[in-house]
């Protein structure tokens, strides 16, 4: 179990200290596209020297390390109770090295837990497999990203926007423009096409999970991807909101079963940072990706 | 490049313009949502300061001609008690905007520090009392930490936690851009405005 905790502490620290390769090329493509001397070239320089700093010094690429959120793919013959033990003690230990800052705020007396444990907290989503392995991945969403997501229900008639994909397309471009840089632009965005308020907003922050370098596998939403991220990217907000030619870096979209009377459009907004990792376990061997 | 070195002088102020980068050295201090409060609720807003008075005289001396970074730190301590910045980008500003104007006010400062902009409010104080708004680069935090050289003290670290603290710090050279002046000119009003227009085109196809 002490083993497992370490492990659990390594894959906080890759997350917090480092960018996947999908994302830093997208920065890298980002800052490419903007005008040399410009001040959303200067920001996407910083960033990216940012990025370089904190792998080598295996310090946080950002401060807020974020909400820890745990996706576990798991056999019938694993403890969920046990593996969200570890992970609380995991995130315990991350605080202590300054791999995640001190998070988790009791909202009714406003105390910090100090360790990133609490109510609910860290969060971890538990996923049955037949296979034997357990699989990790770990998201960590900061909260300026977090203030600027938003949910619509549509129809949504300041936009003009009716229950088709056409109203999808309205509703997260106006939720790219209400963010304007406040949630770290360049971003990504995770969106869902209804399900229910619950499973639609959390379906949406599983999709920060997917890389942005493979298309959908449905049709219809890999063409409202790169839609919409070719139309946000006219918006001209730019990296930070400084303006400029890249507002999001990617947009992933799901579709869940909706009710009849219900289309809500979640749309999760996170940051440049998209700091995610995995971790297997099989047979007791650690590998992390 | 302007380089910057607090206490900030009125004229330095004036020769600032959005756009412009800046390179800020001297002691400053972190504060952000229950920073603010606190400031606003203990020191300003009542008739005459009661309690936290030598609080009061401490900070006064940071922020005349000072700085505010709305920044929620990662920080380290040494075996000898010493604290570290480990990573410390800015946060969003926009939440202390129905504080900031008030402390600009009050306290003399003349260059609040974040992300994302202020509203309306803090653009109007900017043009008052001589300050500048200084956008650094959200998520930038190592870099923006090896900026910081010295914590030279903290107050309420124990009732706030280590987000909302008081960090004072010292910083060299630390990196930021004007994205709204004492002239009047914001970049987050001018890009909003802007991306408006392009929205509208947008959903109307």
């Amino acid at each position: 179990m002490n083993d497992l905790t370490e492990h659990l502490t390594e894959l906080i620290r890759r997350a917090a200290t480092d960018l996947p390769a999908d994302v830093e090329a997208a920065l890298v493509a980002a800052q490419e596209r903007e005008t040399p001397g410009s001040t959303a070239a200067g920001a996407l320089d910083m960033i990216l020297k940012n990025v370089a700093l904190a792998r080598q010094q295996s310090t946080p690429v950002c401060q807020d390390t974020g909400t820890p959120i745990f996706e576990v793919y798991l056999p019938s013959s694993a403890s969920t109770r046990e593996i969200s033990e570890i992970a609380g003690r995991a995130c315990a230990v991350a605080t202590e090295r300054s791999y995640l800052r001190p998070n988790a705020v009791d909202s009714l007396t406003g105390k910090n837990s100090g360790n990133n444990r609490g109510v609910d907290y860290p969060t971890l989503h538990f996923h049955e497999w037949d296979e034997d392995r357990i699989k990790v991945r770990l998201l960590l969403k900061g909260g300026g990203s977090e203030n600027v997501s938003a949910q619509y229900k549509l129809p949504y008639a300041p936009l003009g926007a009716g229950r088709d994909l056409e109203g999808v397309r309205k509703v997260v471009l106006d939720a790219a423009y209400q963010a304007q840089g406040k949630g770290c632009a360049p971003g990504v965005l995770g969106v869902t096409l209804g399900g229910d308020r619950g499973s639609g907003y959390l379906k949406a922050k599983q999709m920060l999970l997917l890389p942005l370098d493979e298309p959908n596998p449905d049709p219809a939403l890999d063409a409202l991807e790169r839609q919409l991220l070719d139309d946000i990217n006219q918006l001209d907000i730019g990296p930070m909101g400084f303006g400029g030619r890249t507002t999001v870096l990617g947009v992933r979209a799901a579709a869940q079963h909706r009710l009849p009377a219900c289309y809500f459009v979640s749309v999760a907004y996170m940051c440049w940072a998209v700091r995610r990792a995995t971790m297997v376990i099989e047979d007791g061997q650690v590998s992390y990706d | 490049m302007h380089r910057v070195t607090i206490p900030i002088a009125d004229d330095e102020i004036t020769a600032l313009h959005v756009g412009d980068h800046v390179s800020l050295t001297g002691v400053l201090t972190t504060a952000r949502d229950a920073a603010h409060k606190f400031l606003v609720e203990t020191y300003i807003q009542v008739d005459e300061p009661t309690q936290e008075l030598s609080l009061y005289e401490e900070l006064k001396g940071i922020l005349k001609g000072g700085a505010i970074y709305h920044c929620g730190p990662v920080v380290a301590q040494d075996e000898d008690g010493a604290w570290r910045f480990i990573a410390a980008g800015p946060t969003t500003s926009i939440r202390e905007e129905v504080y900031e104007p008030e402390v600009i006010e009050h306290f003399g400062v003349k260059a609040v520090i974040g992300k994302g902009g202020m509203g309306p409010n803090t653009l109007k104080a900017n043009r008052e009392h001589k300050a500048v708004y200084l956008s650094a680069i959200g998520g930038a935090a190592s870099l923006i930490a090896s900026a910081v050289k010295e914590v030279v003290t903290v107050f309420k670290k124990e009732e706030f936690g280590v987000p909302e603290a008081f960090w004072v710090i010292r910083v060299e050279d630390f990196p930021a851009v004007v994205t709204m002046d004492a002239h009047g000119r914001s970049i987050h009003a001018e890009v909003e405005a802007k991306s408006k227009e392009r929205l509208a085109q947008l959903v109307a196809g």
